[in-house]
């Protein structure tokens, strides 16, 4: 089970006139053991930062996650590396999350040896094991990342985290570059091995269409802000916030709300609308 | 179909010679685009769709090996001289490319970089073809044009640079403009601006808009074309071929979409290099039977311009 409290990150830009922007402001929700929230918004809107910063890629300035019943955000280095196959997460873009020196039996070993997981003998079966659960084969052992294509290395990444058997996955828009025929194979295979692993995820996405694919419960943001969150049915198909509203007509066919900038409160309240549907008060 | 095309394609074949034999990109692709109208080229990575748009733009590296036709109001682009052809790209053929974010020069303002356009191809004055850069970059929705117009590409986010480019490409009033993926990579919200500016703009030219994204070309286009390994495998009707799709294939990628059922289609798409016999998509095909793997379909027609390369329909 994860739970997030109150998580705030914030960049500094500019060298002369500082500037702090809060791309992760004030976060709170939680995921079941087993469950998939996905989390949609605009670029820009803070959804990578709050993934990577729950895993701790970027470190938060406030707030607290506890990851299984662990803080994390109390951790200390050495202690987070330890605890670091638990969380793992995989990028939109594949190819360059894969070191174009390493051919893919060396990829996917990689995270074994470094958590010291089993033997060389041991790591070698497991190799293949998992290659073949991501829907590889022998054959693509020795190739390197150019020689596979975008869902194939993306099959190899997967394979690569699922060797460190992880509680809990962010999947930062995984599918966003591949073909909708590559796609949907991508997708069936994250949710068919996320069910084998009783895998918890965070799905980043911009797709509503993949969103509903594949969470329960959905998550809304806008400018670093959870503006809604509820089960992914009363979210997407009876939306309560104006700006949900909003991401639900671009993504329709047929005339579209205006694409204004909505104007937020300063502190905002959340109401319950229906039963673990919440939503971000307006002004 | 009739004679009164805008641009005429016949029997178009594009290899690249490579040590490891020719990539067949585009193998004898018949289409015609009429005046007005926004046809829609669909396919997925690989399939050769972009190399389609270069080439009858003949921006192809020079080895490439091209035969066929491709006529242009009665002239062949292809047997043109260089010096006709430089006149036909951008004034009368207006291209925007993939990836806005290599597309633009990131040392000159955006607002010099469509001036440049228009001083070179419609002979307007420095200060006129500012005013005209101004001008574009408000038609296409951007804020504050004559302050944008005096920023660098990197002040614009990706929409931004995609308007932008669609400005450029619309700065000479072509009359056909190919648009290679202007919707990648955008999130939706943004997306649906593009697909809205596209189908906001007052125009009398012709679209060759080329995606991977069904949604999109269903949005825009009255026509659809989809391609499969180098080939049209189906065109016609958007509502036809997007509502009641003939080929396997292109039932296949509807199929995948998440929205309806997400099931993909089985195997990948086959290396150019190496063409299956017969059917080119056979052996990805549940519909399949002994003669698809032989006999190479043709184009026949299931409904009213409509067609579909497949022997379900010989």
């Amino acid at each position: 089970m994860i739970e997030v409290t109150d998580l705030e990150t914030c960049f500094s830009t500019g060298f002369i006139r500082r500037r702090v922007v809060r791309a992760v402001d004030g976060v709170s929700f939680r995921i079941e053991e087993g469950e998939t929230l996905g989390l949609v918004g605009e670029s820009g809107c803070g959804k990578t930062t709050l993934g990577r910063s729950i895993l701790r890629l970027v470190e938060p300035d406030r707030g607290r996650i506890v990851v299984d019943g662990t803080d994390v955000t109390a951790l200390s280095r050495s202690e987070l590396r330890c605890f670091r196959p638990r969380m793992q997460m995989i990028f939109q873009d594949a190819y360059t999350s894969l070191n174009p020196r390493m051919r893919v039996r060396e990829s996917v070993a990689e995270p074994l040896k470094i958590h010291r997981m089993g033997s060389r003998t041991d790591i070698d079966r497991r190799v293949r094991e998992l290659i073949e659960e991501v829907g590889l084969n022998e054959e693509h052992l020795n190739r390197r990342p150019y020689e596979l294509s975008g869902g194939q290395n993306q099959r190899v990444v997967l394979a690569r985290v699922l060797a460190l058997k992880p509680r809990f996955l962010v999947a930062d828009e995984p599918t966003s570059a591949l073909d909708v025929s590559v796609q949907a194979q991508i997708l069936n295979l994250i949710r068919d091995l996320g069910h084998d692993y009783r895998m918890t995820c965070l799905y980043i996405s911009h797709d509503l269409g993949v969103t509903r694919a594949m969470s329960s419960r959905v998550a809304v943001m806008l400018e670093g802000r959870i503006v809604e969150i509820g089960r992914t049915a009363d979210v997407l198909d009876r939306p309560s916030h104006p700006y949900t509203r909003r991401l639900v007509d671009a993504s329709l066919t047929g005339p579209c709300a205006s694409l204004e900038r909505l104007p937020l409160p300063a502190a905002p309240t959340t109401v319950e609308v229906r039963s673990g549907h919440w939503v971000e008060e307006t002004v | 179909m009739t004679g009164d095309a805008l641009l005429e394609i016949r029997g178009l074949k594009v290899g690249f010679p490579t040590p490891e034999g020719l990539v067949r990109a585009s193998d004898t692709v018949d289409l015609e685009i009429y005046p007005r109208e926004t046809l829609g080229l669909i396919g997925e990575t690989g399939s050769g769709k972009t190399v389609l748009g270069m080439a009858i733009l003949r921006l192809l590296q020079p080895n490439t090996i091209i035969e066929g036709e491709i006529r242009y109001r009665g002239r062949d682009l292809l047997s043109l001289p260089e010096a006709e052809m430089q006149r036909v790209r951008g004034r009368e053929i207006g291209i925007v490319l993939q990836n806005s974010g290599t597309s633009l020069n990131p040392v000159y303002t955006v607002g010099t970089q469509i001036a440049e356009a228009v001083i070179l191809h419609q002979g307007l004055s420095g200060p006129d073809a500012r005013q005209r850069a101004v001008e574009l970059l408000d038609a296409v929705g951007i804020p504050d044009p004559v302050r944008m117009a005096g920023e660098y590409p990197h002040r614009f986010s990706g929409g931004m640079r995609e308007r932008a480019l669609i400005a450029t490409a619309l700065a000479c009033r072509p009359n056909l403009l190919i648009a290679d993926e202007p919707t990648k990579g955008l999130d939706a919200v943004t997306k649906r601006g593009i697909v809205d500016l596209f189908s906001e703009i007052d125009r009398d030219h012709s679209v060759l808009f080329i995606t991977h994204d069904i949604e999109t070309a269903g949005d825009l286009a009255t026509r659809v074309a989809v391609m499969y390994a180098g080939e049209i495998v189906e065109i016609g009707g958007a509502e036809e071929v997007l509502g009641d799709p003939a080929h396997p294939y292109t039932r296949g990628l509807l199929a995948s979409l998440p929205e309806r059922g997400m099931q993909p289609i089985p195997g990948s798409a086959p290396s150019l290099i190496t063409l299956p016999s017969g059917c080119r998509f056979s052996p990805r095909c549940g519909c399949a039977v002994e003669n698809c793997s032989r006999e190479h379909p043709g184009l026949v027609e299931v409904g009213s311009g409509h067609y579909a390369r497949c022997m379900l329909y010989d």
